[in-house]
């Protein structure tokens, strides 16, 4: 992974309707103005939202007729998993440290 | 088994852990007040941590560095922002340079513990909030390093044992 490609997943994630376009359209395909109507913005704003998005992997877009079909990016989604899994290994070690030194007394 | 659950928030970039100790909240909480037990467990043995500051109290600072084995430091530091003894602490959590003065484009950690009594028994719920995933990234890397060498360290003793027998 580049600076840049930290870079962008950074900014992606940095924003609470970024965040809520990506929790709703890892479990659904919506289009973007699909998407457009939950929030109070405008269309362009949303489409913003979803070319950041794009860009640091973690949607893909479709054309699908007059639609653009926005989905979960897995392959981004699962970078960040990753990241989390491995923090979760760091804290299980020092769990294992701490009991270790309590039954010692 | 110590540790009972772990959630983690993608959307949040959140973790959350539940671990169960057998010993009372006022021994669990030292591992977390006294900085001679804390640097028993925050590193592996293989990068222990070394805490030079430790101003245990709200708006307090603690400043420690981890050793590798071929001697190179990581620096870090905490700030202590809420202290509930012996049931909760908050602290923010971050990179240092080689002085000890942090590194603000790193990111920082929020960190809750919470110690509850389960009849005589601890249960500690870790809650880590990341600013963003940069952060998280360093985060692990830094921490992954060491994971890495002590499994090496752990595989290197099993082998040992092996060519005893």
């Amino acid at each position: 992974m580049s600076d840049a490609d930290v870079d962008r997943l950074f900014q992606a994630f940095s924003d609470a309707t970024r965040r809520d376009i990506v929790r709703r359209v890892t479990v659904a395909d919506y289009s973007v103005s699909g998407l457009a109507a939950l929030y109070a913005m405008s269309f362009a704003a949303v489409q913003k939202h979803v070319a950041v998005l794009e860009r640091a992997s973690l949607v893909t877009k479709e054309r699908r007729g007059r639609e653009q079909i926005v989905r979960g990016n897995h392959e981004g989604l699962q970078k960040a998993r990753r990241l989390l899994d491995e923090y979760e290994a760091i804290w299980r070690q020092r769990v294992g440290r701490i009991a270790d030194m309590l039954a010692e007394g | 088994m110590s540790v009972i659950s772990s959630t983690k928030n993608l959307e949040a970039l959140s973790f959350t852990l539940v671990a169960e100790f057998d010993a009372g909240v006022e021994r669990v909480w030292q591992v977390w007040e006294d900085p001679r037990q804390l640097e028993r467990w925050w590193g592996p043995p293989t990068w222990p941590a070394t805490f030079e500051q430790f101003d245990f109290e709200p708006g307090g600072k603690a400043a420690y560095y981890m050793t590798g084995p071929e001697g190179e430091k990581a620096g870090g530091w905490w700030r202590f922002i809420a202290i509930q003894a012996p049931n909760s602490l908050e602290f923010n959590d971050g990179f240092a340079d080689d002085k000890g003065d942090p590194v603000e484009s790193l990111g920082i950690t929020h960190a809750t513990v919470t110690l509850e009594d389960t009849d005589g028994r601890t249960r500690m719920t870790i809650l880590s909030t990341f600013e963003s995933e940069e952060q998280m990234e360093q985060m692990v890397q830094m921490g992954m390093e060491e994971g890495m060498r002590e499994a090496a360290g752990q595989i290197d003793a099993v082998l040992a044992e092996h060519a005893r027998a």
